[in-house]
């Protein structure tokens, strides 16, 4: 099976400090440290467990520059054996839709008979995958927690759903499908293994080798825009204890015992 | 301004709450139209729903098919695009169903898209003014949208408090003729039920929530002492579960359970509306954490900067204490 | 009779035997070559390892430890035992190849002869008798006291008491047949009138001419001939028999000791012989089948004697982790028996994780290296730990507990992934800040570095160690400084738990900031840094612990403490394991307490090189391991059950370990625990004011 996995490179959550800018119109990107998006990284380990189990590769595309090769690179040394990067000027700007026509103009080109996203990335739009089914006129899941194979034109699929439920489809191929986390357990990407793929060419393709007219992407094509970032004012929020701790508790005490909880 | 549309979702005969917040919205949107609310399904259920919409809509489109019974988000596209005119807004709840929806909707209507909405800050023009979150609700970003071919909006749930409308008496406008066969590929199965666990936090009047903040496995037992000491019950948020450190029918949120006690306590929970977004009835709300940053201190009403691993021994000895003297 | 007439019947079986003998000889040896060569073919095709360096250094641990039988009195019964059957063998060796060597012409035993033979049969008649007993001795403990380290837990397989009751009773066999021989020999002389061997005095072959005495001469020659036979055949299946089992130590312990590990604390490279920058061209690290084992490493399997000390000190295995180190070198060595039989090919190449051991086994190991300190035989598990580690890691099977901080040591250099800039805040606390200054190191500035290490900068408990370690320093004048911002995390779990390559991108980068700094020496407070800036780093200048600092200063007078508040507290130290065994430093942080005016101090029956591990530190401390109890809980255990109130440690994860453990053992309010350096720093006399130093 020919898995295509859509990965994007964001900054590390657990591992920055998001603050504005003093412009204020971008976070402070001066002492960020990126990585694959979360869910893009369980995509990438379902895919892999799919290919050992019934044969094929996985491929790895990201829209970009240069600097987001290094997510590539790491999911090769995971085990994907090929990574693109899909770069141009006119890329620049680009909201989800333009993305996702984008990474269609890359799917169109191949023959891959499953594409995986991560359900969602750091601005929490979740959209890029059901926008790429569409375009391309697959059929698509989303919060998928479990991936069957039944043969070679359908898959068995689980979604996350409220209450810890779970939704179970039937779902042809190709189609695409956006990863919840929790799937799978990722393997371990070693510095070495990171070191061993360091230098490994990545092919590049830029709006004219994907057929794509610039006026459609891009800023250029973009119907949704960020504006700028803002701290927003803290409403009333919650009383705030600020005595010690004996003091809070104390306090605390008499609140819950008024609320009723306390028997 | 153009038409806008309202998603309902609904269950077992009732419309889910959500109805009343897309309302809500549609109206921030534009104060001076009317929304018109879409319902799909099949069978007298679907008919109540419509019925009940009524009190708040001007206009229900019914969109009755065998196929639409159980809510398949391919089939459910596939209708709306028949009926829909070009050029509309839609609003549908962001939930499992929304994500499923929404975004492939947008495209086959051609109109932009913009998820997870929390705030609308009016028009300019052509487009649309919005207010989105990101980085987990760190931060906020005020978002522009060109509505000049329509656009699929999906609102935050428990983001926009229903007004309370003047009631109006809408008109039921059967859509299912305009609709045909459908089909797709992806079809609906079965749901397979959380295992019930030991404990069903939904039933619970007292709820010890702990988060990531309780750092290991072993520390839990600091939640279930207080628990015990309250009569009350230990859930949990996402990462608690991710980490297989208590079982999923522990979690509090979105993909998880809703609850809805009488007073909730989150230790070291950050607050990430998807966990906000499980509990219900507006309890009283005790926030503790060490980041004064946490975004859970918006929505509490108590809150206590504090290293909970301390904070909950002492806390529970201090109600063992008065339980003691008040026995006597 | 004559007396040749009747000699010669006291010899003529023995005589009539010697084809029969001589074939034995050949059979016997035959067999033990073939033996020995189908166990020595794994090792041929295993890693190679580098121990034929520093011969005189080796020599000097066979003297200690196989010779001096050093280690074996920590196990006092077991250990008296073994050194007088180890002192019997060695005393036995020459007699027995004397024996085997042949009968001489008048029945004699050649080999020892002149005037040197009596002195040495008498030695060796008692050396018999003492084995015999001991053989005995050993059988009884065996069956009926049953010391609790033998026993097998079900999972590990079945006990193995009847093996090893048949091996000692073949001994004691042996023992008896050579004094048989020795008797009937004597009393037939005696009885043909002949020079008779005088055997010693109530030895067990002395006590068995007495019965022989009324024996006729027929009899003792066929006496003669059987248990000459006897001891042929008992000797010969006994030098066969013990490679299949854990008398093969017997054989390969003094190699085993000869080749063992020279240098403490240090971890063995990926690859004996190839230079880091060659390392790209290994395929696979680590250990990942049993062929990938180097010889040594191998030897140690085919070495350990199933004694149970290991993993009677082993932490772990007392907290309830699936982590036995005895049953780790049993099982591999039983896997090599069975892989590699006496016939038939070789069936190598299996994994070795999921088919001999366990994820969850690997993983527990805190590497505090009580194994390592008690073994006998000095078999090695640290390095094999870390092998197996590194082949985990290399094929991306690690939990997901431990990536997180890998992760962030990677992009953060710090396991919690906080920001490099805010490495030294802990400097900036207000209080702190006006009494004390702490520089970052410049070209021009301290000769001296203080590596703090990650826990200790931001972890907000462990910070004050930071102060304090500081507010020593410069109390005592010490020109010092910081690396700040550009320290990385020293990355001495990062290798220990397989992750060479970012260990090695860590140590790189920290080496580099060391040198640009131009210090002279390294003191820090924090014992794993301690060892690898040590061990691990080269060319790093000479590091030293903060205890090591405060007793040498404490002797010169430059400290000086004020009595202890609290005169009813009763404190007791903690051995750190990397301050401790691996470093050896046991005695500097016990004399700075000492020097405390008032300060009741107690020993817990597990310190020193006993010392029980507090937890683990590095990466451990993010590792959630399944366990009955945790390792600090039994720690604080001890302290308490010591009559302390007070527990002193010397190492930051120690200090997180047992602050935890007070918690859960429910010891709140009845147990402290407080760093040597916070110590120091609380009772440390200083100036009141600074007309009070001048007049002082």
């Amino acid at each position: 099976m020919e898995i295509l996995v859509c990965a994007r490179r964001v900054p590390d959550t657990s591992e920055n400090e998001i603050a504005l800018n003093s412009a204020g119109n971008d976070i402070e990107r001066d002492e960020l440290v990126y990585s694959i998006n979360e869910p893009d990284n369980y995509a990438v380990e379902e895919a892999l467990q799919i290919v050992a189990r019934v044969g094929g590769s996985v491929t790895v595309v990201t829209v970009g520059s240069e600097d987001d090769e290094e997510i590539l690179r790491r999911e090769m040394a995971m085990g994907a054996s090929h990574g693109v990067l899909l770069s141009d000027d006119a890329f620049i700007g680009s909201d989800g839709r333009g993305i996702a026509a984008i990474l269609k103009s890359f799917v169109a080109k191949g023959n891959y008979d499953l594409i995986l996203t991560g359900v969602q990335a750091e601005d929490g739009a979740a959209q890029v995958g059901g926008m790429l089914a569409a375009m391309l006129d697959y059929p698509f899941a989303s919060l998928v927690n479990s991936i069957e194979v039944l043969d070679a034109r359908k898959l068995k699929i689980g979604r996350e759903i409220e209450g810890g439920n779970r939704e179970i489809n039937e779902i042809d191929l190709p189609c695409v499908l956006s990863i919840q986390t929790g799937i799978n357990e990722p393997r371990y990407v070693g510095m070495r293994g990171i070191r061993a793929v360091a230098s490994v060419p990545i092919p590049t393709h830029a709006a004219s080798d994907l057929g794509l007219d610039p006026g459609t992407v891009g800023d250029a094509g973009a119907k949704v825009k960020r504006v700028d970032y803002f701290v927003p004012v803290l409403g009333k929020g919650a009383e705030m204890l600020s005595g010690s701790r004996e003091e809070n508790i104390d306090k605390l005490v008499e609140l819950m015992a008024a609320k009723g909880g306390l028997n | 301004m153009p038409r806008i549309f309202a998603y309902v979702v609904h269950k077992g005969g009732v419309a889910d709450d959500s109805a009343a917040e897309l309302l809500a919205a549609a109206c921030k949107i534009d104060p001076t139209g009317s929304v018109t609310a879409v319902v799909t399904g099949f069978g007298p259920n679907l008919d109540r729903v419509c019925e009940s919409l009524r009190a708040s809509f001007g206009e229900v489109w019914k969109i009755a098919n065998q196929s639409l019974d159980y809510p398949n988000a391919e089939l459910i596209r596939k209708a709306l695009v028949k009926v829909l005119p070009s050029g509309c807004l839609v609003l549908i709840p962001h939930d499992h169903f929304g994500i499923d929806l929404a975004p492939g909707l947008a495209v086959k209507l051609n109109g932009a898209f913009v998820s997870d909405v929390p705030d609308v800050n009016g028009s300019e023009g052509s487009n649309l003014k919005v207010v989105r979150q990101e980085f987990g609700g760190q931060l906020s970003a005020h978002v522009c949208c060109d509505i000049s071919s329509g656009a699929v909006i999906t609102v935050r749930p428990g983001a926009f408090k229903p007004a309370g409308n003047n009631p109006v008496v809408g008109l039921v406008v059967d859509k299912s003729f305009d609709v045909g066969p459908l089909s797709a590929g992806r079809r609906y199965l079965e749901t397979v039920v959380a295992e019930a666990g030991d404990v069903d936090i939904t039933r619970q009047h007292v709820l010890v929530s702990i988060g990531r903040g309780i750092q290991e496995k072993n520390n839990i037992g600091i939640a279930q002492e207080l628990a015990d000491v309250l009569g009350a019950a230990v859930s949990c948020s996402r990462p608690v579960v991710d980490a297989k450190w208590l079982e999923k029918s522990r979690q509090v949120g979105s993909s998880g359970k809703t609850v809805k006690p009488k007073v909730y306590l989150a230790c070291g929970i950050s607050g990430a509306f998807q966990h906000l977004a499980g509990i219900k009835g507006n309890p009283f709300i005790v926030a503790i954490n060490k980041n004064p940053k946490a975004p859970i201190f918006q929505v509490a009403d108590i809150g206590i900067v504090d290293d909970l691993l301390e904070f909950l021994p002492e806390l529970t000895n201090k109600i063992r204490e008065m339980q003691s003297v008040s026995a006597k | 009779m004559e007396s040749s007439a009747a000699l010669s019947e006291l010899t003529s079986s023995l005589e009539s035997g010697r084809a029969l003998f001589l074939a034995i000889h050949v059979l016997g040896t035959l067999t033990f070559s073939y033996v020995v060569w189908r166990r020595l073919l794994p090792l041929l095709h295993a890693e190679r390892d580098c121990r034929f360096d520093r011969p005189f250094a080796r020599l000097g641990k066979l003297a200690k430890f196989w010779f001096g039988q050093w280690k074996h009195p920590r196990y006092r019964t077991a250990g008296i035992l073994h050194i007088l059957i180890f002192t019997g063998f060695i005393l036995l060796v020459i007699r027995s190849f004397s024996l085997l060597a042949g009968v001489s012409e008048n029945g004699g035993v050649v080999g020892v002869s002149g005037t040197a033979s009596h002195p040495y049969n008498v030695i060796t008649d008692y050396a018999a008798t003492v084995v015999f007993l001991c053989m005995l001795f050993a059988i009884v403990r065996r069956l009926v006291f049953q010391p609790a380290r033998y026993a097998v837990p079900e999972r590990y397989g079945k006990a193995r008491t009847a093996d090893a009751i048949f091996l000692l009773a073949l001994i004691a066999v042996l023992m008896a047949a050579d004094g048989m021989f020795s008797a009937a020999e004597a009393a037939g002389h005696l009885k043909a009138g002949q020079p008779a061997e005088a055997l010693a005095v109530l030895s067990l072959p002395r006590v068995m001419q007495i019965i022989l005495a009324s024996a006729s001469l027929p009899a003792l020659g066929k006496l003669c001939f059987a248990s000459y036979l006897l001891h042929e055949v008992t000797f010969y299946f006994l030098l066969c028999y013990r490679p299949f089992g854990i008398q093969f130590h017997v054989e390969t312990s003094l190699f085993n000791v000869y080749f063992s590990k020279l240098e403490r604390g240090t971890v063995k490279p990926v690859r004996w012989g190839m230079s880091e920058g060659t390392l790209d061209q290994i395929k696979s690290f680590g250990v990942k089948t049993f062929e990938d084992f180097t010889w040594k490493h191998m030897l140690d399997f085919y070495s350990c004697a199933d004694c149970g000390r290991c993993s009677d000190n082993c932490p772990a295995n007392a907290a309830g982790r699936p982590l036995s180190p005895r049953f780790l070198s049993i099982k591999a060595r039983d896997y090599a028996f069975q892989h590699y039989p006496m016939f038939g090919k070789a069936g190598n190449g299996k994994p070795l994780i999921g088919n001999l051991f366990s994820e969850d086994q690997i993983w527990s190991c805190t590497t505090c290296g009580a194994c390592e300190e008690e073994c006998p035989l000095l078999v090695e598990y640290i390095d094999k730990i870390v092998d197996l580690r590194r082949g985990l890691i290399d094929d991306g099977n690690v939990p997901q507990s431990l990536q997180k901080p890998l992760k962030a040591l990677e992009s953060r250099g710090n396991p919690y992934g906080k920001m490099e800039k805010k490495r030294a805040d802990w400097r900036s606390a207000k209080e702190f800040q006006q009494t004390c200054r702490v520089r970052v190191v410049d070209k021009n500035g301290a000769c001296t570095l203080y590596f703090v290490d990650s826990i200790t900068s931001y972890d907000d408990r462990m910070q004050s160690i930071a102060r304090s370690t500081a507010r020593v320093l410069d109390h005592v004048g010490e020109n010092f400084g910081i690396l700040g911002a550009a320290e990385r995390d020293s990355g001495h779990e990062v290798r220990r738990f397989g992750e060479e390559t970012l260990f090695e991108a860590l140590r790189d980068h920290n080496s580099e900031a060391i040198k640009a700094s131009g210090v002279k020496r390294i003191v820090t407070a924090d014992p794993h840094a301690l060892n690898a800036l040590k061990h691990d780093y080269k060319d790093a200048p000479p590091v030293e612990h903060i205890s090591q600092v405060i007793a040498r200063d404490v002797k010169v007078g430059l400290i000086k403490f004020q009595p202890v508040a609290n005169t009813n507290d009763v404190y007791t130290y903690h051995d750190p394991c990397y301050l401790g065994r691996h470093n050896q430093v046991y005695e500097d942080p016990r004399q700075v307490l000492d020097a405390i005016p008032g300060l009741k101090r107690v020993e817990m029956a597990r310190s020193r090189d006993r010392s029980f591990c507090c937890g683990g530190g590095g990466l451990m401390l993010f590792y959630e391991p399944k366990e009955d109890e945790r390792m600090g809980v039994k720690r604080v255990r001890m302290a308490a059950d010591a009559g302390a109130n007070v527990i002193v440690t010397a190492c930051p994860f120690c200090m997180v370990n047992i602050e935890d453990a007070i918690k859960v053992a429910g010891l709140e309010g009845k147990m402290t625990v407080i760093d040597l350096a916070e110590l120091a720093d609380r009772q440390m006399l200083r100036p009141a004011s600074p007309t009070a130093a001048t007049s002082s």
